[in-house]
């Protein structure tokens, strides 16, 4: 069977299509303010990898936030069972999932099986999601690659308030203020936003292997500030983080 | 078709006419220049009792200015407005802020002026309480006074019998302080006989809605929280008079007769939630839309005890409805009497007060105890900001329901100040949990 997942969220939107449960095409478009032109061009690019045309998709499961103003789907699940679907197929042995998406951040408690036993997320505050990182990276004015680079070049720990968004970037002005170095604002960026999934993670029991996906994940300083936030001696980073919704709801799709 | 028959309550129109009445008769007293007394309606509300007077309590006047603001917000948004404008900053207890506000517009939410109490009369419940009825009575140029509140400690602390002592006569004596300061303040003759009944009547009423929550672990459960919402305020608003203790032994009879004919609140019950704080007043639909899933509230501690009566079984190390004097053989023949037995009420047997002073394995033990006796699926946690007092130890909790692998779920909010509350992203919280839980909206399947 082929079916696809679809992950609508509030920056990217991502397209998985699979067959008999292995991944054969994958797409990942940018979304402003308006999600339907890049749902299309996520479309293009997954079904350009697979090498079929729409129509050979039997079934399409959507998730994320904004999936309902997309549409083109037939049926829809909740980001944390498609994380939890998805991890059982690429980490079996996880647990506990880090999913830091822009708008929200996810700690999701997983058996063996794949089910998930427990879940928390941020509430209203942005302070555990992705999108702080990045609006700290264009006040650094640098890449979100760059940016988790300069953080592990610093040997400081300067704790900054990781209860509120707000509040931190602040706290980051005060510090380029007091011409703090980049590495080191950087690294406290990263700390914060660590220190607020790790309250998450802990509050579904973290079991290892904890397992971080997301946008985000890619972030080298946050990987290191999470793994030392959670005093973990292994953090898995499987490939494709940013597409575990997607891959779980196409899993999903052809389950049914 | 549904899976069980539903049948409408017999006593529903009953409880909103009780209800209105109350609103009603505190217009009348403002428009006839008679007694009105205002405060926490947690306060001891017996105590007035000893005076013909009506009493405005703070609380349900909020959640009501914000039910009534689910057609016309307009309405009570303008006495946030006006606590705002006045400097009172958001983060203060959404009913205080209402009441400031509707004081400062000179506005009734149930129509006219604002009714300017003889007297303020507080009981220190949280940190909150006290002082918002200190405000109030220097905006308002009326008397004040506070009975400082020292709640037992939850059983499971095994507080000792000579701090328990200590507590009573702490608050027994300020009681008796407070009569004199009420006939002192109001030039009135406080009848004792009028107390004492209020005292029966209290302990009566707040026993009988102990008695119909405990009905409610049926399944189907015969009450959802939903109507939990229209039939406890009789309790909160005028548990001192004998109208509410007629209410409930009517109540009680319907809900055993629907127990026993297998007559659900909800006709298609699946799963069965206990909530935790104050609802979102502003937005009820949340519960509606559980229903979508099959989902049922079937209460809340909150619900079950916001105005007292229950008492801890050692034994089974559970909570059961606590025997008012009159069922215990005790005749309360005077001030000292009823003012010691009520002290020891509120102490023991208040335990959504305890739960606002005590976080930690007394309030998880209640809600375990909840979930075990209601045959509860999930919990549903209100972090509400606009409540200190129902916030302390929730997270708490949340990481004990976690360690005893009780699903549970937490969506931020205000129980009056919709601004402060994501309908959207809540209601996609709710599917996520459903789905954790194994179910779909019956227009998915």
């Amino acid at each position: 069977m082929i079916s696809a997942g679809m992950d609508v969220g509030a920056k990217t939107v991502k397209v998985v299509i699979v067959k008999d449960g292995a991944i054969i095409g994958k797409g990942i478009a940018t979304a402003g303010l308006e999600a339907t032109g890049a749902a299309g061009a996520a479309w293009e690019q997954a079904l350009g990898e697979a090498g079929l045309a729409r129509d050979a998709i039997e079934k399409v499961t959507a998730t994320g936030a904004r999936r309902e103003e997309v549409g083109g789907y037939d049926d829809a699940m909740s980001e944390v069972v498609a994380d939890a679907l998805a991890m059982h197929v690429a980490v079996p042995e996880a647990r506990t999932i880090v999913d830091v998406g822009a708008e929200e951040g996810r700690a999701i408690k997983v058996n063996a099986d794949g089910k998930v036993l427990d879940f928390a997320v941020n509430e209203k505050c942005a302070a555990g999601a992705g999108a702080f990182i990045e609006a700290m990276a264009r006040a650094m004015q640098v890449s979100m690659a760059e940016f988790g680079k300069l953080a592990l070049e610093s040997t400081r720990t300067i704790p900054i308030n990781a209860q509120c968004a707000i509040f931190a970037e602040s706290e980051v002005v005060s510090l380029v203020h007091d011409e703090t170095s980049r590495p080191d604002i950087c690294k406290a960026v990263n700390d914060a936003i660590a220190d607020r999934l790790a309250a998450m993670s802990r509050r579904v029991l973290l079991q290892p292997k904890v397992a971080l996906i997301g946008g985000a994940a890619l972030g080298i300083g946050l990987q290191d500030s999470l793994k030392r936030g959670l005093d973990l001696e292994e953090l898995v980073v499987p490939e494709n983080v940013q597409f575990f919704g997607a891959h779980g709801a196409a899993l999903s799709a052809s389950e049914q | 078709m549904a899976k069980y028959k539903t049948e409408s309550l017999r006593c529903w129109d009953k409880a909103k006419e009780l209800r209105q009445g109350v609103y009603d008769g505190i217009a009348k007293a403002r428009d006839e220049g008679t007694m009105i007394v205002a405060g926490g309606t947690e306060s001891a509300i017996a105590l007035p009792a000893g005076f013909d007077m009506e009493f405005l309590g703070g609380e349900p006047y909020g959640a009501s200015c914000t039910f009534m603001g689910i057609k016309d917000s307009s309405k009570y948004m303008k006495y946030f407005e006006a606590a705002e404008a006045a400097k009172f900053p958001r983060d203060l207890c959404s009913y205080m802020r209402l009441g400031f506000g509707s004081f400062l517009c000179n506005s009734y939410a149930f129509g006219g002026t604002y009714p300017k109490p003889t007297f303020n009369l507080q009981t220190h419940i949280c940190d909150t309480h006290g002082k918002w009825y200190q405000i109030m009575s220097e905006l308002e140029g009326v008397p004040y006074n506070c009975v400082d509140y020292v709640p037992f400690e939850w059983e499971i602390e095994n507080e000792s019998e000579e701090s328990k002592d200590l507590k009573r006569d702490y608050v027994k004596n300020q009681m008796l302080d407070v009569i004199d300061w009420m006939e002192k303040v109001s030039g009135k003759e406080f009848d004792d006989e009028k107390f004492i009944n209020a005292v029966n009547w209290e302990c009566e009423a707040t026993n009988l809605w102990a008695r119909c929550c405990v009905v409610n672990r049926s399944i189907p459960a015969v009450m959802d929280e939903k109507m939990m919402f229209s039939l406890y305020v009789i309790a909160v608003l005028m548990r001192q008079r004998k109208a509410a203790v007629d209410f409930y032994r009517e109540l009680l009879d319907e809900l055993e007769d629907r127990a026993a004919r297998g007559i659900a609140a909800f006709g298609d019950e699946r799963l069965r939630l206990l909530h935790d704080s104050q609802p979102p007043w502003h937005s009820l639909e949340i519960f509606r839309y559980l229903e979508e899933f099959g989902a049922v509230s079937i209460g809340a501690n909150y619900s079950f005890a916001l105005s007292g009566g229950w008492a801890y079984d050692k034994e089974n190390e559970t909570w059961f409805p606590a025997d008012p004097p009159r069922v215990a053989g005790v005749e309360l023949k005077t001030r000292e009497d009823a003012c010691a037995w009520y002290a020891n009420w509120l102490l023991e047997y208040h335990i959504v007060l305890r739960s606002l002073r005590f976080s930690g394995r007394g309030k998880n033990q209640r809600m375990h105890d909840i979930v075990k006796k209601w045959h509860v699926d999930g919990v549903m946690m209100h972090l509400n900001r606009g409540c200190e007092g129902t916030a302390v130890g929730q997270m708490e909790m949340r990481y004990y329901f976690s360690e005893n692998n009780i699903p549970s779920l937490t969506y931020e909010g205000n129980h009056a100040d919709k601004r402060e509350f994501d309908l959207p992203r809540t209601k996609a919280k709710i599917d996520t949990f459903m789905e954790t839980l194994g179910v779909r909206k019956f227009s998915e399947e």
